[in-house]
């Protein structure tokens, strides 16, 4: 190393980075410095992942059910979709939306608006954004509700134990959510509006919107092909869980007298998640590692802005693939610890 | 009784139910047909949201109708078993078969009807269907990569050659069977080795490998006549002896000399590309990272702290991070650690890189198969007296792989599908080609072909090993 030249040291962190990224959720431009940086693709790298395993599970539950149901058609369409999407390479994927479906959007100017206000154009996904006023006390309210659920939960569970009725936490807990941010708003000073994107000319021919949030089309076709991809894997997941659990618990439990739904509650998914939890778990995390396919498709997320920009302008190699690693590293060897952690405690303990 | 009976079929009206609901469904059917098909809308003269929804309500209102138990119609029992359990299928079954129909139409036209596959330039393609020529015209290109025209029937029998010697296994007689392993494992890989270097990139005859590979072939020839005493120093010193002898003493000019005299054009890595690339890299990581995720494994249930504590450490780094920040860290920082004059092949840096990111894989995949093992089993084995290496190649291995097929086919199948991210380090293989051929000033604007083209391409392969290794652990599956 030292023929070459080159020196080592994490003091370029601190250096003004002096490039540009074309979407982050901080503030960001050419004067801040390369920590910053990497705090802005960290931050893209989580958005799209969060994104991506909120949408994957949605579909992944949905098709992982369709595949156990006994009608032959909602059977056979959920299978094609998982043997289909989980037999295509995922970097395959994000190209065709990237470079070929999403192309095939209008114009900002020729865009049909749905439902008045999404505009969803070949430069990207315009919403609605809302504009809050004491946004911090609507956040505490939520926080507020959440404990309470949780103080609920507890002693619903205290109840059942020593006297045997149940409480209705479900709807109790929904309730809680809805009216203590409905009082935020009406007596704390709470106040939301909406600004609806509007179009605005910028050239002769070039058209953009303005106001509203911009979704970029990277961030869109990653998160699709993403949670599409991740979705197939989780739908086997599901499926494997609910086969997993015994006919003869659900007849047992029906047989003590439980309704259908308490089967479903009490016996059924208990015992399911204790085999889905642990594989899905492996597949948010999977989808978090393969967001960093990104850098295909330039979007700034941790590996293109980090280790492609910013290693392209200092030269520090080996700083630079080492903080990413390492920060890939940390992420994923938690959530390890964590699902060991949680996979003992849910173990069926047997003498 | 003689009370009206609308709403249950009985055995006096069930004909009416049929016959209603049969002619319901139909309807429903041939309106979406029609509006799909033929683009006519029959039902136009009613107002808007009516005439969007009269084929699902009449449908479904059919579809209860004909929800007859026991009917005594073979038919018409099992699409009630199948399809029209209770009204919530039947609505669902309702919206796919129209999904189905309002699709296939623009499906079949863009991919057949009004695609084009004549000529042979970007003239032809005018219909609003997919542009097939231009597939046509670079499927060569898909294919070999940049591989000149010229050589490409190299690529072609070397991949005909070594998928015969693959197949070897099935024709072997009883007698051969045994040694079917140590073919796979040892001799295979070596044939295919060989023809990849000499044959498709037309390597110097005479490298400085084959001095060792000479040495090591005479060494083993005339070490069946060694007495069994003095085999281990012999072959410590006589293959090391050779190989100098060989390299400084004897040959060495000459050969380099007869090493230039290549009678197949030297075709660099960096020309290589398309799905023949493919296959070469996934061939060479799924042949490394197995057994290098076996030791892994094995590794990790050592006794040893060293040993076990160097495997958890590989295992969690490289299912840690992901693969595109090693094959970035084997491009942009491996070279910086090695000596100025040495170098190494791009394509044999990212097999190294793809065989130890997938072997932590595999190497987890058996450890739930050693896992799953009962403890019987070890004591079992140690109680007949068989040491560690005996115990796992007789006893342990061989039901622990077993258990776990199903697992690594997943593992190797990923693997193939993560080939494309070579396009890192500047390997193009098939989607690194489509990349390059959209970019074609000539011929802009075909994306879409190109990629449908690739995800059927994988699709074929993928779908072919994951149902060939459900074959195999069916083939395998034994009572426990």
């Amino acid at each position: 190393m030292e023929n070459r030249g080159i020196t080592f040291g994490y003091g370029f962190l601190s250096q003004e980075s002096s490039f540009d990224v074309q979407f982050s959720l901080i503030e960001f431009d050419g004067s801040h410095s390369y920590f910053r940086a990497y705090l802005v693709g960290l931050l893209n790298t989580i958005l799209v992942s969060v994104i991506g395993i909120i949408f994957a599970t949605i579909i992944g539950v949905v098709v992982g059910i369709a595949r156990l149901s006994n009608n032959y058609l909602i059977n056979r369409t959920a299978s094609v979709y998982v043997e289909f999407f989980r037999n295509i390479p995922l970097l395959l994927q994000i190209f065709f939306w990237y470079f070929a479906a999403l192309r095939a959007l209008p114009l900002p100017q020729d865009t049909e608006p749905m439902f008045g206000v999404f505009f969803l154009t070949i430069k990207g996904f315009f919403v609605p954004a809302f504009v809050w006023n004491n946004l911090d006390i609507f956040i505490y309210s939520i926080i507020a509700a959440i404990i309470s659920i949780i103080f609920i939960r507890i002693y619903a569970r205290k109840k059942q134990e020593n006297e045997g009725i149940q409480t209705p936490v479900l709807s109790i807990s929904i309730g809680l959510l809805i009216i203590l941010p409905l009082l935020s708003f009406l007596f704390g000073g709470v106040d939301a509006s909406v600004e609806v994107p509007v179009i605005k000319q910028l050239s002769q021919s070039g058209f953009t919107y303005e106001g509203g949030i911009k979704l970029p089309p990277e961030l869109i076709s990653l998160a699709l092909a993403l949670s599409l991809y991740t979705a197939t894997f989780i739908a086997e997941c599901v499926r494997a869980g609910v086969q997993g659990v015994s006919k003869g618990q659900k007849e047992a439990a029906a047989s003590i007298g439980l309704t259908p739904n308490q089967v479903l509650k009490l016996v059924v998914m208990p015992q399911a998640l204790r085999i889905i939890i642990p594989p899905t778990t492996n597949q948010y995390l999977n989808l978090t590692k393969n967001s960093s396919l990104a850098a295909a498709i330039a979007y700034p997320d941790l590996v293109l802005v980090f280790a492609g920009t910013a290693l392209m302008q200092t030269g520090r190699a080996i700083e630079i693939v080492s903080i990413t690693m390492l920060t890939y590293l940390s992420l994923s060897i938690s959530i390890s610890i964590f699902m060991n952690w949680y996979n003992k405690k849910i173990a069926i303990k047997e003498k | 009784m003689n009370k009206l009976n609308f709403l249950q079929p009985d055995k006096n009206n069930l004909n009416i139910y049929l016959y209603t609901g049969v002619i319901l469904v139909a309807l429903s059917i041939f309106i979406v047909f029609l509006n799909s098909f033929f683009n006519k809308d029959i039902i136009s003269f009613l107002p808007g949201s009516i005439s969007f929804f009269l084929p699902l309500i009449s449908g479904f209102i059919g579809l209860h109708l004909i929800r007859i138990d026991y009917s005594g119609l073979k038919f018409l029992d099992s699409i009630n078993k199948n399809i029209n359990t209770n009204n919530f299928n039947a609505f669902l079954s309702l919206l796919i078969v129209f999904v189905i129909i309002k699709s296939l139409p623009p499906l079949l036209s863009w991919f057949i009807l009004d695609a084009n596959i004549a000529g042979d330039s970007k003239d032809v393609c005018t219909g609003s269907g997919a542009c097939w020529t231009y597939i046509k015209i670079w499927f060569n290109r898909f294919m070999y990569g940049m591989y000149p025209n010229a050589e490409q029937w190299r690529i072609n029998l070397s991949f005909i050659a070594l998928a015969f010697l693959g197949t070897i296994g099935f024709f072997a007689t009883e007698k051969f069977k045994k040694y079917l392993t140590l073919y796979y494992v040892v001799v295979y890989p070596v044939i295919a080795f060989f023809f990849i270097f000499f044959f498709i990139s037309g390597g110097p005859i005479f490298f400085d490998f084959s001095y060792g590979i000479i040495a090591a072939v005479i060494s083993i020839i005339i070490g069946f006549f060694i007495p069994t005493k003095f085999k281990m120093y012999y072959f410590i010193i006589v293959p090391i002896t050779l190989y100098i002898l060989l390299k400084y003493v004897f040959f060495y000019e000459e050969l380099i000399e007869l090493g230039k005299l290549e009678a197949l054009e030297w075709v660099e890595t960096g020309a290589w590309g398309g799905l023949s690339l493919t296959f070469i890299v996934s061939f060479f990581c799924l042949i490394f990272c197995f057994p290098i995720g076996l030791f892994l494994s094995l590794g990790r249930r050592s006794d040893f702290p060293i040993i076990k504590y160097f495997s958890i450490g590989m295992i969690e780094f490289w299912r840690g991070v992901p693969l595109i920040t090693v094959l970035f860290m084997s491009s942009v920082m491996f070279p910086m650690f090695l000596p100025e004059d040495m170098f190494i092949d791009k394509l044999v840096r990212v097999i190294i890189a793809i065989s130890l990111f997938e072997a932590a894989y595999v190497a987890e995949v058996i450890r739930g198969g050693l896992q799953a093992l009962p403890r019987g089993q070890y004591d079992a084995a140690k109680s007949l007296g068989m040491g560690y290496w005996k115990m796992h190649i007789l006893v342990i291995l061989p039901q622990a792989l077993k258990l776990v097929i199903p697992g690594i086919a997943n593992t190797f199948l990923a693997l193939v599908k993560d080939t494309p991210l070579i396009f890192v380090v500047g390997l193009l293989e098939i989607v690194g080609m489509l990349n390059l051929a959209k970019t074609n000033p000539e011929w802009l604007g075909f994306a879409m072909e190109g990629y449908v083209f690739a995800s059927v391409l994988f699709f074929i392969i993928c779908y072919a090993m994951s149902k060939y290794s459900y074959n195999l652990e069916q083939k395998y599956k034994t009572e426990r």
